[in-house]
């Protein structure tokens, strides 16, 4: 079965190919329905050897492709463990359910083929990044994926704050993506090859402590751009300008997961880097407390989630931190379903309310739309993390990592729990606002529930973000099981006793719970309450972070561009370039003058010449 | 009183002497020109008169070389004081000074 995976990589790119050139002639819906086949198929080849890892019957195993550049173990070749068979089945899974509700959601658009293109480049990319054998093939998947991330955010370019998210996005994973290419650099000097398995196995005996810990911080500056975490997160609230499936698909459930994926790749060196481990766990917990300190405030129903996004990537981020790396995957497989099915279930709103975002002109879409009310209401209670739901096992899990590292690790516990907490909050307040109470609605505005390639996947994606936390439990660890292959140089046992498993479960559901009643109490109104004051503001405004970047990093450099541009090139690059010119005219000015154009004097220049010539024979010869 | 070889190489220099000074003083194309082919002649001289005194084939060799030259030369010469004289009707080369750099 696995010598079809190849396909998995080939079909969305041909998909993509077959869009961008002949997409208009085939025109709307057939070339949406042609691009969710692309994507479909592969999922379909992904099952099989996926379910093989299941029964533990299949090893991973590297399939080699063909050679890139020979002799650094850069080749093209795939690594099919159970990592990247779990993430195979998110991409190709959720990507196919959220190029089933475009069809719906893109209906009209006058690029309709065009971004059915971008979406299979899109996933083609991301299966790049996750197939790769080595750091070398991984970077052209992280880079391709940071390129159809642009072209999606800026789909509606003619939009400037589109564009202009999309540059923002692109310029900041940029930054991280240095840090990702220093790391390659400083692997290769260190191993002389990109290859993992070769990495991975000689990295014990091969480098110091100090090298690793050089290797996975400059690496975890990559993982920070693409995973949007402190200081990098800032394009993610922005990148919602881009088309409501582009937000689930790359912002919430896929590309956003691939700094936590490549964590989890390079487990080997961060468990040898303990420092690292550290400074990524605070990170984390840093990042998951501010987006959701950010996310209580915003009124724009998108950016809500967004700033969840970003709190929920902190907590995957922490996982993986504090080397519980598969509580942290765990995490991203659920969290890309609750997470994909709120950005879908905000699409299907924002399309029902003629593309009114703000909460606060929404209320009382109950009854209008109960398909989208019920499946939102699934996913609400999925990363509030109530009992039975799937945030409810994975939050857990990673809270109870936290813990059991012990030491300076609980005060991030303690973060981590208050994160919680805040997440509940503004969940609810988010449903409250959104379907319940009266209605708050425009003129002319009537919400109506969305067609059924919309509905469809809301629904299958509510079935499993409702049961997909039940594939690892603590007494059933399927999951950890499942994964066990891809992280067995590096197996953690929890030091918690079963009965301490449970308090720290119960006390978790608790403060979720803690977290809905305070949400219900606040918003479930019959007038929303006054959000004013110093803190309502400053949380909405994103704590001026944005002008701060803008202030100190943004115009110095802005500035040094400027004067660049203004003095350096304009003036002492084209000033010598100009000089030199002017020089050698002048020269040949001078010269010109020689050439009277008069016969008898050039007569002259010889026979004076010719004269001096004698002279001097004579003189040195000493006569004849 | 013989001729010696002297007598030969003082007329040559004198008539290449009369040949410049046509050349720089004189302003017609058509006497310039009939200065530049008394130059000629007087180096052939030279040439002949040591061929001779040497007993070298050589100079005498020489001499019919610059001849041959010396006839192209008159052939294409004359040739473009026609033209110029035709347009002009003048041949005077200070007024030819389009070359001017």
């Amino acid at each position: 079965m696995t010598e079809f995976l190849w396909l998995i990589i080939a079909l969305p790119l041909v998909g993509a190919l077959i869009n961008l050139l002949f997409g208009k002639r085939i025109g709307e819906p057939i070339s949406g329905w042609l691009a969710l086949a692309f994507v479909a198929v592969p999922f379909g080849i992904a099952v099989g050897p996926m379910l093989g890892f299941m029964g533990g019957s299949a090893h991973p195993e590297t399939m080699y492709l063909f050679s890139w550049i020979p002799g650094v173990g850069a080749d093209i070749a795939i690594l099919w463990d159970p990592l990247s068979a779990l993430m195979t089945m998110i991409v190709t899974g959720i990507g196919a359910l959220i190029h089933l509700y475009s069809i719906g959601y893109m209906h009209g658009d006058e690029r309709y083929p065009r971004f059915f293109a971008f979406l299979n480049l899109f996933i083609a990319s991301m299966m790049i990044l996750v197939l790769s054998a080595n750091y070398a093939m991984m970077f052209i998947g992280w880079e391709l994926v940071g390129l159809s991330s642009y072209l999606l955010i800026s789909f509606w370019f003619t939009k400037p704050s589109a564009a202009a998210a999309g540059k923002k996005a692109f310029i900041v994973n940029r930054i991280g993506d240095l840090g990702f290419l220093v790391a390659l650099m400083l692997i290769f000097a260190s191993f002389g090859t990109f290859d993992f398995a070769t990495v991975f196995a000689a990295a014990p005996a091969l480098i110091t402590v100090g090298t690793a810990t050089a290797i996975t911080l400059l690496l975890f500056v990559g993982a920070a751009g693409k995973s949007a975490q402190i200081p990098l997160y800032v394009w993610l609230p922005d990148a919602m300008e881009g088309p409501t499936p582009v937000s689930a698909l790359i912002h919430a459930a896929t590309m956003v997961t691939a700094g936590v994926f490549m964590i989890a790749r390079s487990a080997v060196l961060f468990e040898m880097a303990p420092v690292s481990g550290a400074i990524v766990a605070v990170v984390g917990t840093a990042t998951a407390l501010l987006a959701a300190l950010i996310a209580v405030a915003q009124t724009d129903i998108k950016k809500v989630l967004a700033y969840s996004t970003i709190s929920q990537l902190g907590y995957m981020v922490l996982a993986v931190g504090v080397g519980a790396y598969t509580a942290g995957v765990f995490h991203l497989a659920t969290h890309a379903f609750f997470k994909a099915l709120l950005f879908l279930g905000a699409g299907s709103v924002i399309h029902a309310m003629a593309n009114e975002q703000e909460m606060t002109k929404m209320g009382g879409l109950r009854k209008k739309m109960p398909i989208t009310f019920i499946t939102m209401g699934v996913a609400w209670l999925a990363i509030s993390g109530v009992f039975p739901f799937a945030g409810f096992w994975s939050k857990d899990e990673i809270l109870a990592a936290t813990l059991d590292k012990g030491g300076a690790f609980v005060i991030l516990w303690v973060v981590a729990i208050f994160v919680a907490l805040l997440t509940a909050f503004y969940m609810t307040r988010l449903f409250v606002l959104t379907f319940l109470g009266k209605p708050r609605w425009d003129e002319g505005v009537h919400p109506h529930e969305s067609p059924a390639t919309m509905t469809v996947p809301l629904v299958i994606l509510a079935i499993f973000s409702a049961s997909i936390g039940g594939i690892n439990t603590p007494w059933r660890l399927a999951f950890e099981h499942f994964l066990h292959p891809s992280f067995e140089a590096i197996h953690h046992e929890l030091g918690l006793s079963g009965a301490q498993i449970v308090g720290l479960a119960l006390f978790a559901l608790l403060v979720a719970i803690a977290g809905i009643a305070w949400g219900w109490k606040q918003y479930h109104t019959e007038d929303l309450p006054a959000e004013d004051g110093a803190f309502w503001r400053r949380s909405l405004a994103a704590y001026g972070v944005d002008d701060l970047y803008g202030k100190y990093i943004v115009a110095p450099g802005k500035s040094v561009s400027d004067w660049a541009s203004d003095t350096l090139d304009a003036k002492v690059l084209d000033g010598s370039a100009h000089g030199i010119g002017t020089g050698v005219r002048g020269f040949g000015d001078l010269l010109a003058r020689a050439q009277t154009g008069q016969v008898r004097a050039y007569a002259g220049g010889v026979a004076v010449g010719g004269l001096l010539l004698i002279i001097v024979f004579l003189a040195v010869g000493g006569g004849f | 009183m013989t001729v010696t070889i002297t007598w030969f190489l003082i007329l040559a220099a004198a008539l290449f002497s009369i040949g410049v000074a046509g050349v720089l003083i004189r302003r017609n194309a058509l006497v310039m020109f009939m200065s530049i082919e008394l130059m000629l002649n007087s180096i052939n001289l030279t040439f002949v008169a040591v061929s001779k005194e040497l007993g070298l084939i050589e100079g005498q060799v020489a001499a019919l070389f610059v001849m041959v030259v010396a006839a192209a030369e008159v052939t294409i010469g004359l040739a473009i004081i026609v033209a110029v004289f035709r347009t002009r009707s003048s041949a005077d080369v200070d007024r030819l000074a389009e070359m001017k750099g």
